[in-house]
């Protein structure tokens, strides 16, 4: 039988199996961190149960650290319980690896995850986080859990899961000059919706998604929960081989040249089938801007707002009213006409050393707009902070008006400092334009690194490849 | 777990697609580490007029009147009525834990997000899928009937009305039934099969050690 990545993943670490299909599912790394965890270890500990393999563990404090002042520690109490919370557990139960606050290592679980060598093909890696998609990437089978099931996987290194079905979104030709990653992936959300992915795992294949760097698949792989599917998977190769090679957790010697011969297997048999299959054309994706408040409502920076009497669907058009209305925009505004007050370049999508990079190249030599009141750089971790300095990025950055940060989720979701005040209109690298997501009344347009850098020079939504 | 038998209850219409869980429950909130409390900030950006912070009185806060919850008809609602793709967003099972502090035991929406779908089963909280059409002629019932409430035989698989005019069948899958019908705990259950994790785990390092 021809089989998909997919199944072959999912076969690959199946324990056991009830009648009804539902199968037990071993994970081999087991991301945490410090706001979906805390409630599993106390829950193990009511139990009486301890981690069954505390080696799986690979841990960090991102969602709620602050990104300046680090010299001051965690300002806010409940927070900063949080972490101290993580702190203890960890000290207590023990793990493969903790990156804790101030570590010149920590940072972003799912940047740390593969950067270390900790995320590695074949793997199943599960994070209490939506985003641990990001790790299909390097075709592991990654998925985001409840805090239920964190617990269930401290407590029995397995997880219950029913086979998904599988999409192929196949991505053929080759993007344009200043079209990236980012654009294709809100490109593939805003043709096949949030939900359209519902029930799916999705490969990336096609030569579009072959010519991407790691970086750019995380990107991908990262927003496949925003079309609504779990995982994400790109088959690995040489591009995911190079990538790996020489990380902290990667094997060596004789193990990396099984791993590779191994991880060569890991690619969907010629001819084997999915339940949907997704063509586009890459010569086709131009730069991208969301104008609404589900990642679905996106155009490309051409386009327009749309109107929503032309929407027939009722639901619909009730949807596109009530996300204008909140955006404080007005029908068939054009993309390009529209100011922003603040900009973010970060999070698990968009803050790894190819993103900031692609955003100082904007950057350089030019100046924040003057009405924008914020433009900040959250690098991914403290290891792309690294990289970026010894590179001067963060020179290009702070000449050109930007404020360059200390690692972490920041402005993301904003459970941090870091916040859009209401009616305040962002231009955001981030993957979600939910209501309040970046601060409650805050407006988020999301844009790739270098359409956000290209925004806040220009002070409004500009076609990076056009800009003067 | 709290098992799910039999419930009926009152039927709350959330009439919009698309209900990402930080619209359930807002980041701020998620700074708690703790699995209780999160009721009184369901959906809190909707349901009062000011911004919600932990640790303030919410018995003090001014409600949205335009929001449906803060509607007196609504009140002591125990089944949510919901439209697509619902929970869509974040893993995080606060949102669960709030629909459920707040007094859901079930929801019903024509399609979920799955994560959100699969965290609801692990807090004794039904989502049940109907079609849209189903779920259409639902809002209009409520909207119609004040006090419109709703039977959910988990065993039998049935939504009723109280006058039996509306009745729909759904599904669910076996394993997750028989865990909800008897409030079974997933962990002791997987904890059952100890012996061939650890053979299956004894193997793949053997074999793989760089997993290690």
């Amino acid at each position: 039988m021809r089989r998909t990545l997919y199944d072959k993943l999912f076969d690959s670490h199946v324990v056991r199996t009830e009648a009804d299909g539902t199968a037990l599912l071993y994970v081999d790394r087991h991301l945490v961190h410090e706001v979906t965890s805390p409630q599993a270890f106390e829950g193990l500990k009511l139990a009486g149960r301890r981690p069954w393999r505390a080696g799986s563990i690979v841990a960090t404090a991102d969602h709620n650290t602050p990104t300046q002042d680090w010299a001051h520690g965690i300002r806010d109490p409940i927070s900063r319980t949080q972490v101290e919370t993580l702190d203890a557990n960890i000290r207590q139960y023990g793990a493969k690896a903790y990156f804790p606050f101030l570590d010149k290592r920590q940072g972003i679980v799912h940047v740390i995850g593969p950067e270390t060598g900790a995320t590695l093909p074949g793997m199943t890696v599960v994070c209490g986080d939506s985003h641990t998609s990001t790790h299909g990437a390097f075709g592991a089978l990654a998925w985001g859990i409840g805090t239920s099931e964190v617990e269930h996987v401290l407590a029995t290194q397995c997880l219950l899961a029913k086979r998904a079905k599988t999409m192929l979104v196949r991505v053929e030709g080759r993007l344009g000059p200043g079209v990236t990653a980012k654009d294709l992936v809100l490109a593939v959300i805003g043709r096949i919706g949030t939900a359209g992915g519902t029930g799916h795992a999705i490969e990336f294949g096609g030569a579009a998604i072959r010519a991407l760097s790691m970086e750019g698949r995380m990107t991908v792989c990262n927003m496949a929960i925003e079309a609504g599917a779990r995982a994400g998977l790109v088959a690995p190769d040489d591009t995911t081989f190079d990538y790996v090679r020489g990380r902290p957790f990667a094997p060596v010697g004789a193990q990396w040249d099984r791993a590779i011969a191994l991880w060569r297997t890991l690619a969907s048999d010629e001819g084997a089938t999915y339940d949907a299959t997704h063509v586009f054309d890459a010569a086709e994706i131009m730069p991208q801007v969301t104008w609404g408040t589900s990642p679905e409502m996106v155009v490309p920076v051409d386009g327009r707002v749309p109107d929503p009497d032309r929407e027939r669907d009722a639901t619909r058009r009730d949807g596109i009213a009530k996300a204008l209305e909140y955006m404080g925009l007005v029908p068939n505004t054009r993309i390009t006409d529209i100011a922003i007050d603040k900009v973010f370049i970060g999070s698990c999508t968009n803050s790894r050393i190819e993103d900031l990079r692609a955003a100082a190249a904007v950057a350089r030599g030019r100046r924040v707009a003057s009405n924008v009141k914020l433009a900040m750089v959250v690098p991914g971790s403290g290891s792309v902070k690294a990289q970026a300095e010894v590179e001067g990025l963060d020179l290009v950055f702070l000449a050109a008006g930007f404020e360059w940060r200390e690692p972490g989720c920041s402005m993301c979701l904003a459970m941090n400092d870091d916040r859009l005040e209401p009616g305040e209109r962002c231009a955001s690298t981030s993957n979600r334009n939910f209501e309040g997501r970046q601060g409650a009344g805050g407006r988020t347009h999301l844009v790739s690194p270098a359409m956000a850098a290209a925004a806040a020079i220009a002070g409004r939504f500009v076609d990076v490849r056009r800009l003067s | 777990m709290q098992p799910f038998r039999v419930h009926s209850g009152l039927v709350a219409p959330l009439d919009r697609a698309n209900v990402d869980t930080d619209a359930i429950i807002p980041k701020q909130f998620l700074k708690s580490i703790k699995r209780s409390g999160f009721g009184p900030n369901l959906f809190d950006a909707w349901r009062y007029l000011d911004h919600g912070e932990p640790g303030i009185d919410n018995a003090k806060r001014p409600l949205n009147p335009d929001f449906v919850l803060n509607e007196p008809r609504y009140r002591g609602a125990s089944i949510l009525l919901a439209r697509r793709n619902f929970g869509c967003g974040s893993s995080r099972e606060h949102a669960p834990w709030a629909l459920a502090d707040y007094g859901f035991r079930a929801i019903i929406a024509p399609s979920y997000a799955d994560i959100f779908h699969n965290n609801c089963y692990k807090n004794g909280l039904l989502p049940i899928v109907l079609g849209e059409s189903e779920v259409a002629r639902l809002f209009d019932a409520t909207l119609a009937f004040p006090g419109f409430t709703l039977t959910i035989d988990l065993e039998r698989q049935t939504v009723v009305s109280k006058d039996g005019s509306m009745a729909f069948g759904f599904e669910v899958e076996p394993f997750r039934k028989k865990c909800l019908l008897e409030g079974l705990d997933d962990i002791g259950l997987t904890l059952r099969h100890a012996d061939e994790i650890r053979t299956f785990e004894a193997r793949r390092l053997a074999e793989q050690p760089w997993l290690a």
